[in-house]
């Protein structure tokens, strides 16, 4: 890899990434509110390619459920503000109508919710809730649609798919309601699935079935997927890309190898120094000082800067002042937004910080 | 930050100011055979008793003064009912409690109450285990007035000196809980639960809600109190990392269950039974090339219910070694390898799965 940081800023300009199956440009979300103006996210962009799985990390209030819900449209009729451009596969999405959009949510984009008790309704049978969106966006008859709903039970693998069709909700267990949610979010083929912390709720046993689901899918349908997740665990198994998001905005990007092996942003370090690890012993976490910024009150400058242990390495007060770009790393796809020299983070990762990883 | 001030015991707590300091290296609590079954009943007026659910079902350790022991296991496997009988916030339907030799099984409230100063608890939900028509002051404070305790200073300095010890600004004294965040939250419980001194805390999952970063705040501050004030902790979470981290010794629970205990790196480097196997093999690392190369155990179906669970051992509905002994014999809970290492396995095998 070349130590060199290019000066080219990753922020889009100019034409659209024509091959990405999905591009988010610029991406603001905003909530007016009486306490004040939530700037949830500020400035956000990414892409995706088909049959890729891009994890997006960070910490509650990063901004990371905000984006997923922009992409599904679900802020259309809230008073949040949506700006920039989400597209997705020709279509832009942030400025298209309500009933335009509903044609696509559940056909070719869909999204695992984290609660899957929450987001199903208590009151109407598994089976009939998997062929609603079936009905909606194909002409065919409920038999058919049945038919579907139980392959797909079947697929996730829920034990006797056809009984298991008529239960409600609450008579399945945690993990067979996140199958069964999985399985609705697959009834259309969806080309894009979101998926908000799949797993969060779910023990390890469980969780790791269901990661192995989603990835068996994906080879199936070569479907695009993006994992929201709090755990850098999950996504060093599931994502190619990885976006860790800090108080609304992207801090550092990249191939997943790049964020777990070379990342740059002090940000970073921190998280992966304050997980424990099943293979270490009882040394000391290195913990990030400090707690999540307010979104009403960022931060001026990096909104890093208040919980940052190498400010002295900026000169002046740069940190505070300036927002730093997100600038890439040697012409490489990976890149970080931060005001320490690129090779200057790269001499103090491999110094200070790798060895106590 | 110097330590706060003694509290010293007046009036009511009398009766219990012979409060005995355990030495390093005692059974400060041992339990045996202890057992919480949770009847099911059916009929309205005359109910009858048709099943139970035997959330604990026959579970036997002991807790070493100074020593962190993790309790780990699926949810529904009676972690935290264990923590919650320790603690007797809740009756156990058979077995024993010994607190530093004094049979604590079934004391009733008021006898229960001396006890109350040594062994405290931490919950999990920072958010439903603060009362929010309290100021953060009054919670803290609970303990001082319930015990009927006066501290040097007054019992506002003593609360004010926690704060400041588990990281709490001391001026919010008379903020609510809404005005905090998670971790902040957290270490409310915490502060209260450390404000009697007590010797045993039982963490109920005490990181699971909080973010990554927040979370290594908290382990960090519950290891440093841990040395300051010679705690033994109880450590209940689902989390086979974080327990890695902070405990000595560490038991695997399944439906009610103690099927693996062991010294911690005993049971992550050499663990005999297959569950503990699964459940090691089944966290994922965050390191993507460990994940490629590490071998997963991919257990099929979901744990069986408390209520009928399968004779035998209650693993083998989910074991690929399961034969007909194991359905027929409950495998006893016996040393296997090093000193203190039991596992209830009729085949246990060593395995590096981590």
């Amino acid at each position: 890899m070349s130590t060199t940081a290019s000066t080219e800023p990753v922020q889009p300009s100019g034409a659209r990434d024509a091959s990405a199956f999905l591009e988010v440009r610029d991406l603001h979300v905003r909530f007016p509110t009486d306490d004040g103006l939530v700037r949830a996210v500020n400035g956000l962009s990414f892409s995706l390619q088909p049959g890729e799985t891009l994890g997006i990390v960070g910490e509650s209030g990063s901004g990371k459920s905000v984006t997923s819900l922009a992409i599904m449209g679900l802020h259309k009729g809230s008073r949040a503000q949506v700006e920039g451009e989400i597209w997705l596969d020709g279509d832009e999405l942030v400025s298209m109508r309500v009933e335009e959009m509903r044609r696509l949510r559940g056909n070719k984009v869909s999204m695992i919710f984290q609660d899957p008790l929450s987001a199903m309704h208590p009151f109407y049978k598994i089976g009939d809730q998997l062929v609603e969106a079936y009905l909606v966006h194909n002409d065919v008859s409920k038999a058919v649609a049945k038919k579907r709903a139980v392959d797909m039970l079947d697929r996730v693998g829920i034990p006797s798919p056809a009984s298991r069709y008529h239960d409600y909700p609450h008579q399945f267990s945690g993990g067979m309601r996140q199958r069964a949610m999985i399985a609705m979010a697959l009834m259309c083929d969806p080309r894009l699935l979101i998926a908000d912390e799949p797993t969060t709720a779910l023990d390890v046993t469980v969780q790791a079935q269901i990661l192995d689901l989603m990835n068996d899918l994906q080879k199936e349908f070569n479907s695009a997927i993006i994992i929201i997740t709090h755990d850098l665990g999950v996504v060093a198994q599931m994502a190619q890309k990885l976006v860790v998001m800090y108080g609304g905005r992207v801090v550092e990007a990249g191939d997943v190898r790049d964020i777990f092996y070379r990342p740059e942003h002090p940000y970073a370090w921190g998280l992966l120094g304050s997980i424990p690890r099943i293979t270490g012993g009882g040394d000391r976490l290195k913990s990030i000082k400090g707690s999540p910024p307010s979104l009403i009150n960022l931060p001026t400058g990096c909104p890093f800067h208040p919980r940052c242990d190498f400010r002295d390495k900026v000169p002046g007060d740069a940190c505070v002042t300036d927002v730093p770009e997100l600038l890439q790393i040697g012409g490489t796809p990976h890149a970080a937004r931060c005001h320490i020299p690129s090779p200057e983070r790269q001499r103090l990762f491999t110094e200070q910080i790798k060895p106590a990883l | 930050m110097t330590t706060t001030s003694t509290p010293k015991s007046t009036g009511r707590a009398t009766a219990f100011s012979e409060r005995t300091n355990p030495v390093r290296g005692e059974v400060l609590l041992e339990v045996e055979g202890l057992q919480r079954h949770f009847p099911v009943t059916q009929g309205i007026v005359f109910q009858r008793q048709t099943g139970a659910v035997k959330a604990v079902d026959g579970i036997d350790f002991q807790l070493i003064a100074g020593e962190t022991l993790g309790l780990v296991g699926e949810s529904g496997c009676g972690k935290s009912t264990t923590g919650r009988l320790v603690t007797r916030l809740d009756e156990p339907t058979g077995g024993k409690i010994t607190f530093q030799g004094a049979d604590i099984t079934h004391l009733n409230r008021r006898q229960m109450r001396p006890f109350r100063r040594d062994v405290q608890i931490i919950f999990q939900d920072p958010f439903s285990s603060l009362n929010p028509r309290q100021t953060v002051g009054t919670i803290i404070a609970a303990p001082f007035d319930i015990q009927g305790i006066k501290s040097e200073g007054g019992t506002r300095k003593a609360v004010q000196d926690l704060m400041a010890r588990v990281g709490l600004n001391p001026e919010h004294y008379n903020r609510y809980p809404h005005e905090f965040s998670g971790g902040q939250r957290q270490r409310i419980g915490i502060a209260r639960a450390l404000a009697l001194r007590p010797k045993l805390i039982v963490c109920d999952e005490p990181v699971s809600a909080l973010d990554v970063s927040i979370q290594a705040q908290v382990v960090n501050l519950l290891d440093d109190l841990q040395d300051e004030f010679d705690l033994t902790y109880l450590f209940v979470a689902h989390d086979l990392s974080v327990v890695r981290h902070i405990s000595d010794r560490v038991a695997v629970m399944y439906l009610g269950k103690i099927v693996e205990i062991a010294a911690r790196d005993e049971l992550y480097n050499h663990s005999r039974h297959p569950y503990t196997h699964a459940l090691l093999s089944a966290v994922p690392e965050p390191d993507p090339d460990a994940v490629k190369r590490r071998e997963r155990i991919r257990l099929t179906g979901d744990v069986p219910s408390p209520l009928n669970p399968p004779t035998g051992c209650r693993f083998r509905t989910r074991c690929w070694k399961a034969q007909d002994v194991c359905a027929e014999q409950e495998p006893p809970l016996v040393q296997i390898g090093a000193p203190g290492h039991l596992a209830a396995c009729h085949f246990p095998e060593e395995r590096d799965v981590v």
